[in-house]
């Protein structure tokens, strides 16, 4: 048991003139959860692109068993032993579970035809290896990403994987689905399979880890057992600095009601009605699925409402499209960073601008200094490198993407917010500014509407905490009532058990 | 304090710069290298190529691919395709040239044209933009339904008026510079304003670039899409009343195949497919491309059919290279440079 199954040590790796890697180590047990944390940028995803083959060290040895291996391909981490859940994940949602399963070494019957009845057993064996409630039959995009993700977990299993690697699994997952995922690894780890955990999420990490091994700046900065760690230290490792806490306490003064939402709804929303005051910050929260961002959008006019109003300091707003519902004061940053607000191939210059163009033109003509320089003030607001607002979006860190995100209506200076997920993906810094700039928002009088999935940031954040389920919003909660054992309990309905209230793990 | 900590990927973008990076270089003037290559090569080659009446032959005989091409560069620029732009240039060359034998003045008649050619991408911008159909299936239902209704109006025959009151628009001298030349001069002048200048041009690209986070960022996106193929239209036009008043004549069977040298012309220009990317600038070479390359290969006495093999894969070859510089691990590939990209 004591004998590390994967040892990492002295690895480096240099893109140009950037050392990604300085000399790190890591090393994994068999049977052992690892959580390795850091900031976004700070190393993870480049060991992790070593580990799995993608890129090749500079420098360093890996040894598995205590001998040395080389890792030049994916097919060599295979080989290996290695398997890596990403992010993204990689499967083929238009094909069932089972033909995801079997993707790659689909087994042939005696007439070399495919043979559908194995590729079915097979994926039903495969599935209960991880005690996966899962129906082969059924197309994997038809499921949720919870279960979708469980699909790629049994396949690396299938693969007889010693070396599990989970990047971020529960970052797009709802509560329930990511208590199923704890309970997945939990068994791989009883079954002496060895993870190396990448989350940003504390809770989680001191739910799940044996032990703890931080990244800085491309750096190793140190490895714990959870019982020698406190969160702080772990924080403080990461950041360089003791980060204090995340969220602001001193009260603040709202003011007259600015967004005035009366019984908006639509097929299988609402009604629901709530306010939002100038300089007050309101969370909705809710299971994934419960309807917070279909609410969100009933509001904006991104999708169309069937009954209700809205009304934006006293006068309606109706929209049929957003850019009326931009044109009357509302702003929103959607979840979907990538494929729904950013335009990744775009200069950030043109991502920040191109709500506000209506401010910089002359008739059509759009006055590029004054945007430029405009932009410029909002860039170095967020704290953005001023050489970047040349740079296609796509080359800036999920944090500062998010950044731009924000830029765009902070230039616009809409006088609601409506900010869904705004931290997703984020690191713990820049999850900070952009709290504070929350804060700063509001207290310079901005309504702002959070929709988050991360309890304590949902409560921590805000005023009052409305919690929705079923497209309603079935309870509000002031800033002191709310607990997040107050706040799931609404969330999943009382005497409801959440497990199989879940839309996306229904069998 | 720093608070940003330095993603790799904005690393690797400082990287490339550093070293070559084929990618931005072929952005700013590969397609231009392969024009003054092209115009080097036919002027050692071809007799009489350099010559001004020719270059100015040259000019005159790209313009109505050329207009097509701008117009369409609209299109594609926000994701679409128009294919119909070819039987466009029938249609409104027909009503044009029988406005003009009823009488209507020539300013009138080439305004008649045009406003055929807008009404015809006003049809197309409809079904595409509001009723969300497929602009590859509606423009190739259009084309097909235009080039019939140019054969019924006509009756399947030409109809020539040897007094072509707007004849000067196609044959005629400006200053010495052939007419169809300053409409093609005019024509990119106002759409490189457009694209570049105009808050209407950023809101062409946000919507090729990603038309869902354009509409939450407020550009009315129907309306954008249902207008790139008016602004074809209108171009489509233009080039089909410069086409028949240069034949003088309503040709039913005018424009046929056009929609591919003009998609051709925007895709060595540069402009994805995809849409989002591209310049308006990139078109105007790509036309030339062709042009000098159709003109030369005459010059040179290169037989018809060869002339279509060398233009084929000069159009490969462009796009092969542009979709390269998309995919920097298949440029390394080929030039052996090691492990692939190391992206962030």
């Amino acid at each position: 048991m004591d004998k590390p199954l994967l040892e990492l040590s002295g690895i480096t790796k240099r893109f140009g003139a950037t050392l990604a890697l300085n000399d790190v180590r890591l090393d994994l047990r068999a049977g052992e959860v690892h959580a390795l944390m850091g900031e976004n940028g700070a190393g993870k995803s480049t060991l992790m692109k070593i580990l799995s083959g993608n890129i090749q060290r500079d420098a360093g040895s890996i040894l598995i068993d205590g001998q040395p291996v080389e890792i030049r391909t994916p097919r060599d981490a295979r080989a290996q032993g290695i398997a890596i859940i990403h992010q993204e994940l990689n499967t083929v949602p238009a094909m069932t579970v089972a033909e995801n399963l079997s993707l790659g070494q689909e087994p042939r019957n005696r007439f070399g035809m495919l043979d559908r009845g194995r590729v079915l057993r097979d994926a039903r064996e495969k599935l209960a290896r991880i005690h996966a409630d899962i129906d082969p039959t059924k197309p994997l995009g038809s499921l949720g990403i919870g279960m979708q993700q469980m699909v790629e977990i049994a396949r690396a299993v299938s693969e007889n994987a010693r070396v599990l690697v989970l990047d971020e699994p529960t970052a797009a997952l709802s509560r329930a689905e990511a208590q199923e995922l704890y309970a997945v690894v939990n068994r791989m780890r009883a079954e002496g399979v060895g993870l190396i955990y990448i989350s940003h999420r504390m809770e989680e990490v001191w739910q799940l880890a044996d032990r703890i091994t931080v990244f800085r700046d491309g750096g190793y900065v140190g490895t714990g057992t959870r019982g020698e760690m406190s969160e702080a230290d772990v924080v403080r490792m990461m950041v360089g600095r003791s980060i204090g806490d995340l969220y602001r306490h001193d009260p603040r003064a709202p003011g007259e009601v600015v967004l005035d939402v009366k019984d908006i709804q639509a097929t299988g929303l609402g009604p629901a009605s709530f306010q939002v005051r100038a300089g007050e910050v309101v969370s909705m929260s809710g299971l994934v699925g419960s309807g917070r961002t279909e609410l969100a959008r009933l509001v904006f006019g991104a999708d169309r409402r069937s009954g209700g109003k809205v009304l934006v300091n006293g006068r309606p707003s109706n929209p049929a499209d957003p850019s009326k519902a931009i044109a009357d004061g509302l702003a929103m940053v959607p979840e979907d960073r990538k494929g729904q607000g950013l335009f990744l191939d775009h200069s950030v210059e043109r991502n920040i601008s191109i709500s506000s163009l209506d401010q910089f033109v002359s008739g059509e003509v759009v006055r590029d200094g004054a945007v430029r320089k405009a932009v410029l003030e909002q860039m170095e607001r967020l704290r953005l490198r001023k050489n970047a607002i040349d740079l296609p979006t796509r080359a800036l860190s999920g944090g500062n993407q998010q950044k731009a995100a924000l830029a765009r209506w902070l230039l616009r200076d809409s006088p609601v917010m409506i900010l869904d997920e705004p931290t997703r993906g984020v690191d713990i810094g820049a999850k900070r500014e952009i709290y504070e700039l929350i804060d700063a928002l509001a207290r310079a009088g901005k309504a702002i509407l959070v929709i988050s999935s991360d309890l304590p940031e949902a409560i921590g954040i805000a005023d009052r905490v409305l919690v929705v389920r079923g497209g309603r919003i079935v309870k509000e909660l002031q800033a002191h009532e709310a607990s997040e054992e107050n706040v799931m309990r609404y969330a999943v309905g009382a005497g409801a058990n959440h497990q199989t209230s879940n839309p996306g793990t229904q069998p | 304090m720093n608070a940003s900590p330095e993603p790799v990927a904005e690393a690797a973008v400082t990287k490339q710069r550093n070293q070559f990076d084929f990618a931005w270089w072929w952005d700013r003037v590969g397609i231009l290298m392969v024009l003054i290559l092209l115009v080097v090569l036919m002027s050692i080659f071809a007799p009489n190529f350099n010559r001004v009446d020719n270059l100015l032959n040259i000019a005159r005989s790209i313009s109505v691919n050329a207009i097509l091409a701008a117009g369409l560069t609209f299109v594609i620029l926000t994701g679409g395709i128009d294919l119909s732009v070819g039987s466009i240039v029938a249609v409104s060359g027909v009503v044009a040239v029988i406005a003009a034998i009823e009488g209507v003045p020539a300013p009138v008649a080439v305004v008649i044209g045009m406003a055929v050619g807008g009404a015809c991408g006003l049809v197309n911008g409809v079904l595409t933009a509001y009723l969300a159909l497929a602009p590859f299936i509606v423009t190739l239902g259009t084309m097909t339904f235009l080039r019939g209704l140019a054969y019924t109006i006509t009756n399947g025959q030409p109809i020539v008026s040897s007094d072509l009151n707007f004849k000067d628009l196609g044959n005629g001298y400006l200053l010495g510079i052939p007419v169809p030349v300053i409409a093609m001069a005019a024509v990119f002048l106002v759409a490189w304003f457009v694209l570049e200048r105009t808050r209407y041009g950023r809101h062409v690209y946000a919507v090729g670039g990603n038309a869902q986070a354009a509409r939450l960022a407020g550009v009315q996106v129907n309306r954008i899409i249902l207008s790139v193929y008016v602004v074809a239209g209108i171009c489509a036009g233009l080039a089909g009343v410069i086409f028949a008043a240069r034949v003088i004549s309503a040709q039913p069977t005018a424009g046929t195949g056009y929609e591919l040298d003009a998609i051709a012309a925007v895709v060595l220009g540069g402009t994805s497919l995809v849409g989002g990317r591209g310049r308006i600038v990139g078109t105007l070479i790509g036309a030339v491309i062709l042009g000098v390359l159709t003109t030369g290969l005459i010059l040179l006495n290169v037989q018809f059919f060869t002339q279509l093999l060398i233009k084929g894969v000069v159009i490969i070859l462009a796009v092969a290279i542009d979709s390269l510089k998309q995919r920097p691990e298949l440029l390394s590939v080929l030039f052996g440079r090691g492990q692939g990209p190391s992206k962030g």
